[in-house]
C-alpha cells in the first residue's frame, strides 16, 4: 500500500509539473474579445468556487479533527440559529448578483451579430463540415485528413492527429465575421475553443453566433454534439490570416472552381474515374460503407454484391444523386460535383467482387440532376 | 417497545415463490437493491470498456458504433437501472421502519412495480445482440439521431423506457400514499425523519416528470413508426422541442437521484456527531424549493441550441438560485458536525465524502450555469466530470452510507468495518483519480462521447482510466463485505449506533418479517 502510495504521488508530481509546462489543463484564453471576456467569467467564477471550498470545507475539517469523541468532545445539543441561517442565505444571494451582472454583459455582447463584415455558411453533416462564403460563390467541405493507419495505431501519430482537414475555413482577422448554422442530417454543434463559439447545428433551423479575430494562427476544435458513428472524426480547422492574404486566397478558390468546371466537360477514361472514385469514396463513403464495401448491416447496407450495386446503373445513379428517404442516405447531388458522383458510382461498380465493367460519365450524373 | 412473539408464526413463504409472490416491503425492497447491485455492476462493466478504450489515442479495443452503444447504455443502465432502483429500495426497507407503519400502503402495486423492472431491462440489455446493434445515440437520445437516424432496436428501447417508467410512477405512488397515511399517530409531518421528508418530495417529482419522459418517447415511436414529424424539421416539427421535453423530464431527474442521498446523509451525520441535525425546517424547505425550481431550470442543459437572448438569460439566472437551497443544506450539515462528539464510522465517512465531493460537484455546477462561460463548457469532459461528481460521490456514496448504516438492521449482522473502511479508502482515491481529471480534459477541450481524442489529452485520459478500475475493482470488496455479513458477520445489536435515532431503531435486528404491526408511539423516535 505504501508502495502504492508512493508511485502514486511520484507519477503525478511528474506528471502535473509536465502538465503545467503545457497549456491544456485549462480553458485557452483564445484569440477574440468575447473568449477572453468568457475566459475571465471563468477564472472569476473559479476562485470564487475555491474561495466558497474553502472556508466550508476548512469549517469542516477543523470540526473534524476537534469535535470528535476520541478527544473527549462532548456534543452541543443546539439546532438552530434563525440569525446565521439568513445570513448563509443572504450572503450566497449576493456572490450570485454580483457574478450575474459580468456574466449578463458579456451574454449580451455575444448575441450581437449586427453589421458583419463577412457572412458564412457553416453546415453539419455526417462527418464532415460544409462552408459557404456567402455573396462570394465559394463553398466546399472540410474533412479528417488523419489516414486510418494513424487511427489503428500502425503508424506514429502525428501532432494534428484528430484535428486535422483538407480544407481550413480561411478567414480574416479583426473582420467581424458572421456565422450562419445548420445541419443536413442530425444536430451537430461547431467549436473552436479559441474562438469561444459553439454554437448547434440543426436540420430546419439556422442559428447564429459571431467573431472578431484578433491574431493570425491555426485554429482547431470539433464537433461537439454526439452525431453518430463518427462524431469523434468531424473537426473544426480555423486558419485566420491577415486581409491581404484572406484576398489572395478568394482569388485563388475562384481560379480553381473555373478549372473544375472546365474538367466536367472533358472525356474521362476508365482508369481516371476509378482513381478519382477511390479518392471520392475514401472521403465520404466509407465511414458507412466501410473501406471494404461490406458496411455495418442493417444501418449501412453492404455495396460489395449489392443487387443495386451489380444491377440496372440508373437505379444506383438514383440513389446517389437523391439520397434515401428515412435512412442516413443523403442526397449527394448537393455535396458532390457531377465528376465526383460518376467517379464514386465507377468505382462502386467495378471494386471488390463487383464487377460490371460499366462506366458512368459526369454526363449521365449531369443529365439525371438537370432532370430533378 | 415492540414484541416480536405476536407475529412470529407469521414468517415468510418458502423458495423462489417467496420472491415472486412477496408483498412483504422487506422482500421488495431487498429485491430492488440485489437489482441495483446487479446493474451496477453491468453498467460498471461498459465504463471499463469505455475507459479500457480511453487508455491510449487511436482506436484498440472497440470499433466508434459500439463505443456509443457502450456510452449510451452505462448512461441509462446506472441512471434507471442502479441509482433509481437502489433508492426505491432504500424507501421500501426503510420508510415504514421510519413512520412505524406495518408496510407500505399498496403491497401488490409494490410487487408488480418490481417485477416489471428485470423485464425492461433484460429488454434493453437484449438490444445489445441485435442486428445494427444496441441504441447508440447517448443516454439523452437526441432526436433525430434517436428517430431517422437510430438503430432499429430503438423500438425496444422506447418500450423499456415505458416500462421503467410505470414502475417509477407506481413505486412514487406507493410512497406517497404510505408517508401520507400510514404514518403513527402523533408524528406529524414536521416530526417525520428527513431521509422520508426527501424521499416524499423525490416521489411527487418522479409523478411530474416519468410521464413527460414517456410522452418523448412516444412522440419518437410515433415518428419512426407512424409517420408523424414531431422531431422532424423536413415534416414541420421541431429536433429542439424533443430537447425542451426531454430536459424538463431530465432536470428534476437529476434531483429525483440525489435528494434522497441528502436524506440519508441527514440522518447519518447526526447519528455520528451525537447532536440534533441542524435547521430541521430550514433542510425541509430548502428540499422543497429544489424541487420547486428544478422544474424552471431545464434549458440550462441546452444554452447552445441557440436560444433567444431573454431564454438564456431566464435559465441562467434560475439556475443560479439553486445555489442557494443546496448551499443552505450544506452549511446545516457541517453545522450539524460542529461541536458535535464524532465518530467515524464506515456510513459517516462514505456521508462526509458526499458533502465535500458533491459540493465539489455543485460548485462546477455553479461554474456551468454562467451561460457565456458554458459555451466553452457543453458538451465536453467538464461536464461528464460535473455530473459524475454528483452522481458517483453523490448519490453512489450516498447508497453505500445508506447500505452500512442500515445493513445491520437489515440482516441483524454487523458488517466488517475494517473492510467497510478499506473500501471507502480505495473508492475516494478511485473516485477522485477518475473524475477529477476529467475537469482538466474537458476545459482543455476535449468533447465528451468521443472514441478517440487528440494527443494533448493522452496523460490525463490515462490517470482516469487507472482510476476507473481501481475505482471498479474496489466494488468487489463491498460485494464481498455485505455477503459476508449477511452469512456470517457478527450478531448485530437493536441500536448498533450510539447517536441513531428513530423508530427503526426500536425494533430487534435483524427487524422482524412483520414490524409495527401496531403502531408505536412517535415519542420513541
Amino acid at each position: 500500500m505504501r508502495y502504492f502510495l508512493r508511485f502514486v504521488l511520484i507519477y503525478l508530481i511528474v506528471y502535473s509539473s509536465n502538465v503545467l509546462a503545457a497549456w491544456d489543463f485549462n480553458m485557452p484564453i483564445g484569440v477574440t474579445n468575447t473568449s477572453q471576456d468568457i475566459y475571465g467569467l471563468h477564472m472569476t467564477i473559479f476562485y470564487i468556487c475555491v474561495a466558497i471550498a474553502v472556508v466550508v470545507f476548512g469549517v469542516m475539517f477543523w470540526s473534524i479533527f476537534h469535535h470528535r469523541k476520541s478527544k473527549g468532545a462532548q456534543a452541543a445539543q443546539f439546532h438552530g440559529n434563525v440569525l446565521v441561517e439568513i445570513i448563509w442565505t443572504i450572503i450566497p444571494l449576493v456572490i450570485l448578483v454580483a457574478m450575474a451582472i459580468p456574466a449578463t454583459n458579456t451574454l449580451i455582447d455575444m448575441y450581437d451579430s449586427t453589421e458583419s463584415d463577412i457572412d458564412i455558411q457553416i453546415t453539419g453533416y455526417q462527418w464532415k463540415w460544409h462552408y459557404k462564403y456567402i455573396g462570394e460563390d465559394i463553398s466546399f467541405f472540410s474533412i479528417l485528413t488523419t489516414p486510418q493507419e494513424e487511427i489503428d495505431n500502425k503508424v506514429r501519430k502525428n501532432p494534428n492527429y484528430l484535428l486535422e482537414v483538407d480544407n481550413a475555413l480561411v478567414l480574416p482577422i479583426n473582420k467581424k465575421i458572421r456565422f450562419l448554422f445548420t445541419s443536413n442530417d442530425v444536430i451537430h454543434a461547431w467549436w473552436v475553443p479559441d474562438l469561444a463559439i459553439k454554437k448547434d447545428a440543426i436540420p430546419g433551423f439556422i442559428n447564429e453566433s459571431w467573431t472578431r479575430i484578433n491574431k493570425v494562427g491555426t485554429y482547431r476544435g470539433q464537433c461537439a454534439e454526439l452525431c453518430g458513428m463518427h462524431h469523434g472524426f468531424m473537426p473544426v480547422v480555423v486558419q485566420a490570416v491577415t486581409e491581404s492574404e484572406y484576398e489572395a486566397w478568394l482569388q485563388n478558390q475562384k481560379t480553381a472552381k473555373l478549372a473544375e468546371t472546365a474538367s466536367a466537360q472533358k472525356q474521362w477514361s476508365m482508369d481516371e474515374l476509378m482513381t478519382t472514385g477511390a479518392v471520392v469514396y475514401e472521403k465520404n463513403c466509407a465511414a458507412c460503407h466501410q473501406a471494404n464495401g461490406l458496411g455495418i448491416p442493417p444501418v449501412f447496407p453492404a455495396l460489395n454484391g449489392s443487387a443495386i450495386v451489380q444491377g440496372d446503373a440508373a437505379e444506383h445513379i438514383d440513389i446517389v444523386v437523391n439520397g434515401r428517404q428515412g435512412t442516413a442516405m443523403a442526397a449527394w447531388d448537393t455535396q458532390l460535383s457531377a465528376v465526383e458522383i460518376a467517379a464514386v458510382i465507377t468505382y462502386e461498380r467495378n471494386s471488390w467482387d463487383n464487377k460490371t465493367g460499366d462506366i458512368v460519365t459526369p454526363a449521365d450524373i449531369q443529365a439525371v440532376i438537370d432532370n430533378k | 417497545m415492540y414484541e416480536q412473539t405476536k407475529t412470529a408464526h407469521h414468517g415468510p413463504a418458502k423458495g423462489l415463490m417467496r420472491w415472486i409472490l412477496t408483498t412483504n416491503h422487506k422482500d421488495i425492497g431487498t429485491m430492488y437493491l440485489v437489482f441495483s447491485l446487479m446493474m451496477f455492476f453491468i453498467g460498471g462493466t461498459m465504463a471499463f470498456v469505455i475507459r479500457a478504450e480511453l487508455f491510449q489515442p487511436g482506436l484498440q479495443l472497440v470499433r466508434p458504433e459500439f463505443f456509443n452503444q457502450m456510452t449510451t447504455m452505462h448512461g441509462l443502465i446506472m441512471v434507471f437501472g442502479a441509482v433509481m432502483p437502489a433508492f426505491v429500495g432504500l424507501a421500501n426497507w426503510q420508510v415504514p421502519l421510519m413512520i412505524g407503519a406495518p408496510d407500505m400502503a399498496l403491497p401488490r402495486l409494490n410487487n408488480w412495480s418490481f417485477w416489471i423492472l428485470p423485464f425492461a431491462f433484460l429488454m434493453l440489455l437484449s438490444t445489445l445482440f441485435m442486428d445494427g446493434g444496441a441504441p447508440n445515440f447517448g443516454w439523452t437520445f437526441y432526436a433525430p439521431l434517436s428517430t431517422t437516424y437510430a438503430p432499429p432496436s430503438v423500438t425496444f428501447f422506447i418500450f423499456a423506457i415505458h416500462m421503467m417508467g410505470i414502475s417509477s410512477i407506481m413505486g412514487a405512488i406507493n410512497i406517497i400514499v404510505t408517508i401520507f397515511n400510514m404514518r403513527t399517530s402523533g408524528m406529524d409531518l414536521m416530526q417525520m425523519p428527513m431521509f422520508v421528508w426527501t424521499w416524499l418530495i423525490t416521489a411527487f417529482l418522479l409523478i411530474a416528470v416519468m410521464p413527460v419522459l414517456a410522452a418523448v418517447v412516444t412522440m419518437m415511436l410515433m415518428d419512426i413508426h407512424f409517420g408523424t414529424s414531431f422531431f422532424n424539421a423536413a415534416g414541420g416539427g421541431d429536433p429542439v422541442l424533443f430537447q425542451h421535453v426531454f430536459w424538463f423530464f431530465a432536470h428534476p431527474e437529476v434531483y429525483i437521484m440525489v435528494l434522497p442521498a441528502f436524506g440519508v446523509v441527514s440522518q447519518i451525520i447526526p447519528a455520528f456527531s451525537r447532536k440534533p441535525l441542524f435547521g430541521y425546517a430550514s433542510m425541509v424547505y430548502a428540499t422543497a424549493s429544489i424541487a420547486i425550481l428544478s422544474f424552471v431550470v431545464w434549458a440550462h442543459h441546452m444554452f447552445t441550441v441557440g436560444l433567444p437572448l431573454g431564454g438564456e438569460l431566464f435559465f441562467m439566472y434560475s439556475t443560479m438560485l439553486i445555489a442557494i437551497p443546496t448551499g443552505v443544506k450544506v452549511f446545516n450539515w457541517i453545522s450539524t458536525m460542529f461541536k458535535g462528539s464524532m465518530t467515524f464510522e464506515t456510513p459517516m465517512l462514505f456521508a462526509i465524502a458526499f458533502i465535500v465531493l458533491f459540493t465539489i460537484g455543485g460548485l462546477s455546477g455553479l461554474m456551468l450555469a454562467i451561460a457565456p462561460a458554458d459555451f466553452q463548457y457543453q458538451d465536453t469532459y467538464f461536464v461528464v466530470a460535473h455530473f459524475h461528481y454528483v452522481l458517483v460521490p453523490g448519490s453512489v456514496f450516498g447508497i453505500f452510507a445508506a447500505v452500512y448504516y442500515w445493513l445491520p438492521k437489515w440482516c441483524g449482522n454487523m458488517y466488517k468495518e475494517s473492510m467497510g473502511k478499506l473500501h471507502f479508502w480505495l473508492s475516494i482515491i478511485g473516485v477522485n483519480l477518475t473524475f477529477f481529471p476529467m475537469h482538466f480534459v474537458g476545459l482543455a477541450g476535449m468533447p465528451r462521447r468521443i472514441p478517440d481524442y487528440a494527443l494533448q489529452f493522452a496523460d490525463f485520459n490515462m490517470v482516469t482510466s487507472i482510476g476507473a478500475f481501481l475505482f471498479g475493482a474496489t466494488q468487489l470488496l463491498f460485494v464481498y463485505n455485505v455477503i459476508h455479513t449477511v452469512r456470517s458477520g457478527k450478531k448485530a445489536p437493536q441500536k448498533p449506533w450510539e447517536g441513531a435515532e428513530g423508530l427503526e431503531w426500536t425494533v430487534p435486528s435483524p427487524a422482524p418479517y412483520h414490524t409495527f404491526t401496531t403502531p408505536p408511539a412517535a415519542s420513541e423516535k
